[in-house]
Order: structure tokens, then sequence, then C-alpha cells
């Protein structure tokens, strides 16, 4: 019998890299949406905190604990990144699987922030924008979560379906700040 | 002529370069307006309606004179100012406005027929016929008054957008930008210091002043040294800031060096929004021009432009200068002349008390009246109280005082004041929240003052923001006081020049006075002074005090007219860069796309999303034919789509079911969990907002979709009505579009191909017409839905997107060893025609449900969005158009969307409208054209015979109206 068989949202497409900076795909692991019930805010944060080791996270925050990683993910949603949600947290929040729907890559080097400078309207000045935190903002013309993960390294989400114009953006950007050296 | 003098360039460095196909030399360091003066090219350009020749005159982005078009073929850039266009090794420049050629313009005839041509001369002179205007007299006049041109070619260069962000921008690099930057640098804050130059120093590059005892453009490069050091301080040299916008955004221009932009992949400009959140504006003040009569002569030349020439490029426009002004800068040109070792022939100071010690001829209270010679100025006449005086010389510097260059500070409707004692505006403070101008800009001229005003600036910047300001020792500098006596027009005959680039004279003012054009804006708009691309920098305030004059009012009184941004031009290419041709819009491509391409699928645009039109097979020689055989494989076998760029909405919790019976006409908690159910949704109006099924994958978990187009619209009213008008309900839903990948398997064969890939079979009691639930496809959690878009007997599967490619693949295969295949969506669009199903075609906002036959759909039971207004007199009966089926009935057997109806006999105007159509497609099923459209009271007229007239591609036929569901109306082949 045959078999399906999986592709990643970036296939073919990543890595690249110019001027000292490389854009990765990044294989999340699963990513869950939560959406907690009305009132059901501080049992949540329990919950999640007992399973995962990691709370709610503040607007505009993202935190890791092991495998697992939570972002803001906008009003009332967070992402729970890199492990599958304990069964309970349903009693608490709506989770929805959102493993397939993003394209997530990660900006590394130097120039990384300059690169992304081309991109989106964010502050990403380390005081501004320190590591762990995340934001919905625009890349391009594209809707984006960005999340810095490192000194000089970016997280980026588009939707899947944009992959390819992702990529081709960030492309462009990379030749333009590694030309001006 | 090149003087014998280092200056700020680069001998060691020689460039070529041509203007008008003329080989010259230049050095790197230079302008092209530098070099072109050191050869001793006196006429650049012609001007704009009169085809003056025309030779450069400033030093800066002001120029209104030297515009020339840079590069060759589709990538050549016209009006860029020769004055900050940096010299490169084989720079191409040619003249503009000019033809057959510079020296000899045929349309200096213009020059002839002045006194035919002032302001308003077009308004008076091309009146009628009216219908002339637009065919004859606009494009003549247009032809005739110009700038240059672009090549009409898609310009190929790169162009970037970028964004910064800081706590402090300081617009302006000389003594006072410097000094705010270096204080607000030192205090720890992140500085962006941006200059419209390519080095810092501003005036100090182009005077001899010092500054701590040696000159000031070495003190200049020693604090940017310390700056670039400081590592929280970004100098933008090249960077012009060219708007002031709202929370304290700043739009920004920056030319990249051209050795930069000539690499693969690099921006030639990038167009930058810069963030701060306080602002030092230190932008320096322009200099302004005399008028009096000719003063447009190539040679004539502002005072400190001339300065900027002699010392920073060590170059003379003149062999034999003469010097005029109302104020000590004519002092000082004179003397850095003296000292460059050019023969000064005159120096004339209007001010009457005024005395010298140079060693020049010294006319004090004496006027230039005249400048002669055509090609370049030969000589000047002077008014003196004992009368008029030849001098012999090929170049005049003249100086009328400085205005301060506040534009950015009037960007957001702030107004200037007027300082008598400067004869000049002076910015308001606070006129742009979180701004301070600094030094020359606000009218603090001398270099101590400047020094100090950046300083002091920083020094509030920093207490506001929460910093400590380190101690900065105020560094020594030249503090001389600004004399002047105002001196806006000489008095005389002839044409004097206010706006050298839309050639406005001081005569063309005072006509609009006359003819009641009193006011600074409609005196602007009369005469368009001020409205070239130099916005009027070097007219603007000597154009509004000769108004003030002609109309006995006071400067104050007759006011300036608004400044707006760009202060520089912008191309458009620049602030749209990233979005040209494809970059338009992101591309959104389905799991299937490589295989639908690779399948010879032509791919369509839906919404942002790529679809494939049809999938060709062999012998196929037409979309229809293969169009006609995909809908034949559904009606018979089985056919394959796409449908993932459906809008999948994820919605739960408690009150879910509640949630969608209020979103939808219809009843949704009434719904069994696995079964699905088609919904309509109305806009708060009352109109049909979407359609579409949900799916009720548990108590309080509904899976809803939504068409294509709409998927966003229908996410954000979903938004607005929980937050708004029920946020008393506990539901929250996300789009999970993009976490499936979903397929239609529609046809008589759809279980056998759905049942050789589920790990368990399903069968009609199982799984029987609208019902849904969680399958295993090949291991793979999916999920199944039993609905049908064609009419027959069909599927949705559903699976991880990661799985797409591969199920569309197998799907595809097995469905082709049933005599089936993949079906596109011109196909697609004909099965739901044949079936009366609608689409936005038909919910395009204007219909209602009672349009569209579905007003039973709006429960009774319960309050929906848009009921109550759905509700309303007009919105429904039978003056409403409704939805019918049209087959035609003429000699032609076509139908076309978009045409109207008419009943039979009557004339196809627009009185008779009875309707339209709004999708048609030929029916393979039935051999003949179907259509759908909307007509009046059509559902008491089917079997009425009616006209179709299509006005746009000239076809008329007959069609009767029928039922709008065309094939198997009692719906047993979807059921079966």
């Amino acid at each position: 019998m045959a078999e399906l068989v999986a592709k990643s949202p970036c296939a073919g497409l990543l890595p690249i890299s110019e001027g000292g900076v490389t854009v990765s795909e990044v294989d999340p692991g699963p990513i869950t949406a939560i959406a907690p019930f009305r009132g059901k805010e501080k049992t949540l944060n329990t919950a999640l905190t007992r399973a995962h080791g990691l709370g709610w996270p503040a607007p505009g925050q993202s935190d890791a604990a092991g495998d697992a990683r939570i972002q803001w993910f906008g009003h009332s949603h967070a992402l729970l990144m890199g492990v599958a949600p304990k069964a309970s947290l349903a009693n608490h929040a709506a989770l929805t699987d959102q493993g397939d729907a993003w394209a997530v890559v990660r900006i590394d080097g130097k120039g990384a922030r300059d690169v992304l400078a081309r991109l989106t309207p964010l502050d990403l000045r380390p005081a501004a924008f320190p590591v762990g935190a995340t934001a919905r903002s625009e890349l391009q013309h594209m809707q984006a979560a960005i999340t810095r993960v490192g000194r000089d390294a970016f997280q980026v989400m588009v939707f899947r379906s944009m992959a390819q114009t992702l990529v081709h953006d960030l492309q462009v950007a990379l030749r333009a700040v590694a030309a001006r050296g | 002529m090149r003087l014998d003098k280092p200056g700020q360039i680069d001998r060691s460095q020689a460039l070529r370069f041509t203007f008008d196909g003329r080989e010259y030399g230049g050095f790197q360091g230079d302008t092209l307006a530098s070099a072109l003066i050191a050869n001793d090219v006196r006429v650049v350009g012609r001007s704009f309606k009169y085809h003056r020749p025309r030779g450069v005159f400033s030093a800066g982005s002001e120029e209104p004179n030297a515009l020339v078009t840079i590069g060759q073929g589709a990538a050549s850039e016209p009006n860029l100012r020769a004055t900050t266009t940096e010299l490169c090794e084989g720079l191409v420049a040619q003249s503009q406005n000019r033809w057959p050629s510079l020296e000899y313009d045929l349309l200096a005839l213009n020059d002839l027929f002045a006194p035919f041509l002032g302001a308003g001369f077009y308004y008076k002179t091309f009146m009628w016929p009216a219908k002339f205007w637009e065919r004859l007299y606009e494009p003549m006049i247009r032809r005739a008054a110009g700038l240059g041109a672009l090549s009409g070619a898609p310009n190929a260069d790169h162009y970037e957008k970028a964004y910064a962000h800081c706590d402090v921008l300081v617009i302006g690099a000389g003594p006072a930008g410097l000094m705010a930057a270096l204080a607000a640098g030192r205090a720890g804050l992140d500085v962006i210091l941006a200059d419209e130059d390519v080095r810092t120093g501003g005036r100090l590059n182009a005077e001899t002043v010092e500054v701590d005892g040696r000159p000031g453009a070495d003190w200049a490069q020693a604090v940017t040294d310390d700056l670039y050091a400081m590592g929280n301080v970004r100098i933008m040299t090249r960077t012009t800031v060219t708007g002031a916008y709202d929370g304290g955004t700043y739009g920004a221009l920056e030319r990249l060096s051209p050795d930069v932009a000539a690499r693969t992949g690099a921006p030639r400009e990038c167009f930058w929004r810069i963030a701060a959140r306080r602002t030092i504006l230190a932008a320096g003040a322009l200099e302004r021009p005399v008028a009096f009569q000719n003063n447009d002569r190539p040679g004539v030349m502002m005072a400190g432009a001339l300065r900027a020439y002699v010392n920073r490029w060590a170059v003379s426009p003149g062999k034999t200068v003469t010097v005029f002004g109302n104020n000590d800068d004519a002092h000082r040109t004179a003397a850095d002349l003296l000292a460059a070792g050019v023969h000064v022939a005159a120096l004339i100071d209007a001010r009457p008390e005024a005395s010298t010690d140079l060693p020049v001829r010294f006319y004090a209270g004496a006027q230039v009246t005249n400048a002669h010679g055509r090609g370049g100025l030969e000589a000047i006449s002077i008014a003196t109280l004992s009368g008029i005086d030849k001098v012999q010389t090929d170049c005049l510097a003249m100086s009328g005082g400085w205005n301060p260059t506040l534009h950015l500070t009037c960007h957001m409707n702030g107004r200037p004041d007027w300082s008598p004692a400067l004869a000049a505006f002076v910015p308001r403070d606070g006129a742009v929240p979180g701004l301070v101008a600094a030094g020359a800009c606000r009218g603090d001229f001398s270099t101590h003052a400047c020094l100090s005003g950046g300083l002091e600036a920083a020094r509030a910047v920093i207490r506001e923001l929460g910093k400590r300001a380190r101690k900065i020792d105020l560094p020594q500098a030249e503090d001389a006081p600004y004399r002047i006596s105002p001196l806006w027009a000489v008095p005389g005959k002839g044409r004097a020049w206010l706006d050298f680039q839309n050639d406005v004279t001081v005569k063309d003012v005072k006509l609009a006075a006359t003819e009641n054009y009193s006011s600074v804006e409609h005196m602007k708009r009369y005469t368009t002074q001020g409205m070239a691309p130099d916005q009027g920098k070097n007219s603007n305030v000597n154009a509004l005090a000769v108004l003030a004059d002609a109309t006995g009012r006071g400067i104050p009184e007759t006011g300036t007219t608004t400044y707006r941004p760009p202060f520089v031009p912008v191309p458009i290419a620049a602030m749209g860069a990233g979005a040209q041709g494809a970059g338009f819009a992101p591309q959104r491509f389905t799991t299937s796309h490589q295989v639908s391409v690779d399948m010879g699928a032509p791919m369509i645009e839906a919404g942002l999303w790529y679809r494939p039109s049809y999938f060709p097979r062999e012998g196929e020689k037409t979309w229809r034919q293969s169009c006609d055989r995909e809908v034949g494989m559904v009606r018979r076998a089985v056919g394959v789509c796409d449908v993932s760029t459906l809008g999948k909405i994820d919605v739960q919790g408690p009150d879910a079911p509640a949630f969608l019976d209020f979103l939808y006409t219809n009843m949704f908690s009434s719904l069994k969990v696995g079964r699905t159910r088609y919904g309509l949704m109305l806009r708060e109006d009352g109109h049909v907002m979407d359609d579409g099924t949900t799916a009720r994958l548990g108590e309080h978990h509904f899976l809803m979709t939504t068409t294509t187009a709409a998927a966003g619209q229908v996410m954000k009213h979903m938004e607005f009505v929980h937050q708004c008008l029920v946020p008393q309900m506990d539901v929250s839903f996300i789009s999970v579009t993009e976490q499936w990948a979903q397929f239609a398997v529609a046809g008589p064969k759809s279980r056998e191909v759905l049942n050789g890939i589920l790990d368990d079979p399903i069968d009609d009691d199982g799984f029987p017409f609208m019902a849904c639930g969680p399958v295993s496809v090949m291991g793979v959690a999916g999920r199944l839905f039993r609905i049908s878009f064609s009419g027959e007997h069909a599927y949705e599967v559903a699976v991880p997107a990661r799985y797409g490619e591969s199920l569309f693949r197998l799907l595809v295969q097995r469905a082709e060893e049933l005599d089936g295949g993949a079906y596109g969506m011109e196909a697609l669009n004909v099965l739901r025609i044949e079936k009366g199903f609608i689409t936005h075609s038909e919910i395009h906002g204007r219909t209602t449900a009672f349009d569209i036959g579905m007003e039973r759909m709006v429960s009774a039971k319960k309050d929906c969005i848009g009921k109550a207004m759905a509700a309303r007199p007009g919105l429904s009966g039978p003056e409403r158009e409704q939805l019918v089926g049209l087959v035609p009935t003429g000699a032609v057997k076509k139908l076309t969307a978009g045409a109207h109806l008419f009943d039979a006999g009557a004339a196809p105007v627009r009185e008779n409208d009875q309707g339209y159509i709004t999708s048609v497609g030929f029916s393979p099923t039935l051999g003949h054209f179907l259509g759908l459209g909307f007509l009046k009271d059509g559902r008491a007229r089917h079997g009425e015979e009616i006209r179709m007239v299509d006005h746009v591609r000239q076809i008329e036929t007959t069609c009767q109206v029928v039922d709008p569901v065309f094939f198997d109306p009692e719906g047993g082949r979807a059921r079966g």
C-alpha cells in the first residue's frame, strides 16, 4: 500500500545565505493554538505550568522550558510549540492544531536585524525587542509572527501558502544588505 | 575653472564623465555641478516655460536650474540636480527641455513671446472652443513647457525601503547637528544623524571659518570620528529627511554612493521610515536671491554657493566675479574669492551705511539693475546715486539674506513666525510634537550660535528622555552678528525672476495681485510659483514679499503657502520598493500547486491564491474541450479538485452554538454532532455577506467554511461581532485554512476512490449525505465531509497540509484509474451553474436572501445579524431583481455574464432594464449554454421569453426564463 509523504512548507527553498546571514527552515514540532475559555485564564495558567513548565505568556512575550515553547499570538491566543499539549488543557481552553499552518524560518547572523529592517516596521533594537520578545506584525506584505530567539537570531512565521513569497522577499533583502558591505 | 588650491577633492582619483555626449574630466569628491564648473560649462539647462539658457545656481538640493537626466535607456532618471549628483567614473548626463540641442533650442522662441505668456495666459488664451483644450492646447503646452522625461520603459533598477528606530533623530550634520548628536550620543541615547550631503559638516565644508582654532571641516571630521566610535550613533549621510509624520515618524530618502549602488543586488536608493522619540532639526538655512532684470542669466548664482565651489571644490565659475548683497555675507564672499586668487571686479552692497576694508571696487547703497549676455553673463548694470555703472563680469554672486530651512516644522499644519530682525520666517516651537529646531534653521546664523544651539537642544532632549547629559565644552567659533536690510526686488523694467524653475517673475506676481489673486495661496496657483520640483525653496519668501508689497499688506499678514512633504523629490520606485510586478502582493500556493503545474494546468488568481483553470489532455486544443471533458468526468465517473483555498475557521467554546445562531440566518444549535449544514450569513445592513457549510465536530466545536475570496472578510466580521456585539459569549475562533489540505472527490465513483485510501471504508448508512467526521487516511488523521458543490455524490477529504501534495497525487491517480481525474475551476464553475449554486458572482454585496430565493433560510425562531435590516421595505417583493435561470432560445446560442435583460420588444436602454446576467457556462451535460442572473420579479416569470443585450461585447439574443436549478432538481444524485 502507498503511503502519504510529508513535505515541509519551505522544502526546496531553504537554506539561503548571504553576507553572513543565513535563513533556514525550522521544524517547530507540534504547534497548538491555545485560547482560554471565559474566566479560565488562571486555571489554564496553572494547568499549563503543571503540564509543560510554562505559564501563559504576557503580550509580546515567549518562553521556553526544555522542548516546549509558548509564544503569545495575539489577543487571547498563544501557541504551544515543540510538544503536544496535555489533553487536560482542553478543560480550560480551546486547542487547535496549527502544526501544518505556518512556514517557520530562522534568520541568523550579525546582519539579521538589518535584513528584517527592510521588511518589517518593528523596533528590533535589543532594548525594545530582547531575546524572547515576539510580535504579530507585517513582513513586506505578509502578516507574520516575529520572535527574537537569540542576540542575532529571529524566528519568522508566515502562512504556509506564502512560503515562496517569504523566501523571495528575504532573499532580496539579504542581497541588498550584503551588497552594502 | 579649477583653482590652484586643495579643496575637499581627491586629485589622485581622476574621473571621466559625459554631458550631452561630450567627454569631460573631474575628481573624486566632485559633484556633477562642480565638475561642469571646472570644465567651464556655463549653460546646463533650459528653463521650464521660456526655454532661457540657465547655469548652476546653488550648491545643494534646492537647485532650480541644473536639472539633468542621468543614465541611459530604461534606467535613465530625469530631473536630478547636478548639485547633489556625485561624480563617478563613466557618468552619463544629459541636459533637458531643449530641442535640438542645448545651444540651439527652437522653443527659445517662447522667450520672444514672453509678453503674451504671463501668469494665467493659458486660462485666458485657450478658452474656446472648449473641446480643443484636451486634444490640442493642453498637449501643445505640455510639450513646450517641461522638464526631463521618463524613458517609458520599465526600470530594472533595484530600490529599497527600510525602517529605523532611535531615541533621537538629528536632521542635519552641520555645526548644530554635530553638537546635538555628540551630546545625545555621550548621554547613551540611540541617535540617528542624517544629512543629505555625502559628508558631515554642513556649511563648515563650504566656509573658511575656524572651530576651536582649526578649520571647521577638520573639526567636523574629528567629531564625526568620535560619533562613529560610540556605537550608539548611526550616521546616515546622503540621506534627506523628506517629511514629518504622526507619532514621531519621519520619511527619509537615502541615495547610495555610486560605487555601492553598482554592486549586484544593491539598491540605488532607499526610502526610510524613521521612528524617533525626539527629533532635533538642524537643517540649516537657504540663501535667497534678489530679483532684478535678467537675474537668471548663466553666471548669476548664490553667494553662499559660490563660496562652497571655491572653498570645497576648488572651482570658480568665473574669472572676473562681482558680488551683490544686502548683508555681510557679500563681504565674506569677496574675501574668500580674493583669498583663493579670483579677481573680484566689484562688491555691491545695497546698504547705504556699509563699508569695507577689502581691496575691491566697492559700491555702498547701490543695486544691480540688469544682467547682460544671453548665453552667459558678460556684464551687469549697477544703479548708484550718481547714475548707472556698467561692469564687465562673467559671474555675479548674490545674497538676499538667509531663510531658515524650517520646512519640516510645517509638515503637520504648523505655521512659521515672521522675524523682522532677520527679515525671515522662523519655526514656531511645538509645531511638530517632539521636534525642536536648533542652529540656523531656528534663525541662529553664527557658527557659535549654531554650536551652542545644538548643544542646548540636545541637553533638553536628554533631560526629557530621563538621561544625564555629560559635560561637553562648547568649541570656540566666530559669533558675528547678522546684519541685513531687506531687499526683495530691485525696481525697474524687464523681467526679474523669483521662481527660476517655473519661470515666475515679479511681474507675474504683481499681475496676480492686480487680478485679485491676492491671497498667497491663490497667487501661487495662478502664477505656479513654488509648484516646481524645488517647491519654491528659492522663491517663496521673495514672492510673498513682492505680493505683500503689491497688495499693501505686511509680510506676516500675507503669510506663507503650505510646506508639504516631500522636502526633495522622492522616486515612486523607492516608496513602493519591493512591490513591482508580482511583488505587488504575496502569492499563495496550495500544496497541490506544483503537481497541477506539472500536469500543464494554467493557473488563475483567486484572491491571492493560484488555482488550476483546467487540466489539458492530449488532443485537446481549447480550454472548452478540457472543461467539457472534466464536467462529464464528474457526472459519469469521478473528479478530484483542490478546495483548500476555501476559508476554514475553527469555532470552539460553550457558546459556540449560540454564536453561530447569531451569525448565520439559519439554526446551528440544532445541528447534530457529526453533521454538516449549509449556512447563509448577512451583513448588518441585511444583504448577503457569505455562504458555506459548517460542520459540527463536537458539542462545542464547529468548523466553518467560507468562500475563498471572503475568508478574511468573514474572519474580521466574526471578530467584530464577538468583540462588540456579543462580548459575553464564551467562544473563540481561529483560522485553520492553512492547516488542512482539502480535496473534493466528486462523482458516482467518489466512494470507490475514497475507500481505496481510507483505513476504514465507509458506506451510505455510516456516512450519509451531509455527514462529517474524523477518518484515518492511510494512517494519517484526517477529516471527511460528505458535501457536494457539483450535485453529485461527493466528499471533501482533509489531511494536515504536509500531506497535501502526496494525497492529491494519489487521489488523481486513483480517479484516473476509474476514468476520472483532476478538474479545475472552469469545470467546477459549470458544475455549480448546472445545479444553480451561487458564488460571489451572485452574492455580490447588493443581493438579499430574498433575491437569491433563500428568504426561508432566515429563521423565524431567533434573531441574527442583518435580520431586522433585511426586513426593511424595498429589500423584498416583486420590484426586486430575483435569481433566475436562463437558456438561450434565439439564433445566437451564447449567453454572456454582464449582459443586461430587457422585455422582448423593448428598446435596450437603461430605463427599460429588467436585470442582468451574473454567471454563464456551456453545459456539456445539457448541450447548451446556461445562465444565472437577476430579473425583476423573476420567480413569477419562469417560461417567459426575454431579450439579452451585451452592450460591451455587442452580443444580443433571446432567452427563456427558467428555474435556476437546471440539473437534477430533486437532488437525488448527491444523496444516492
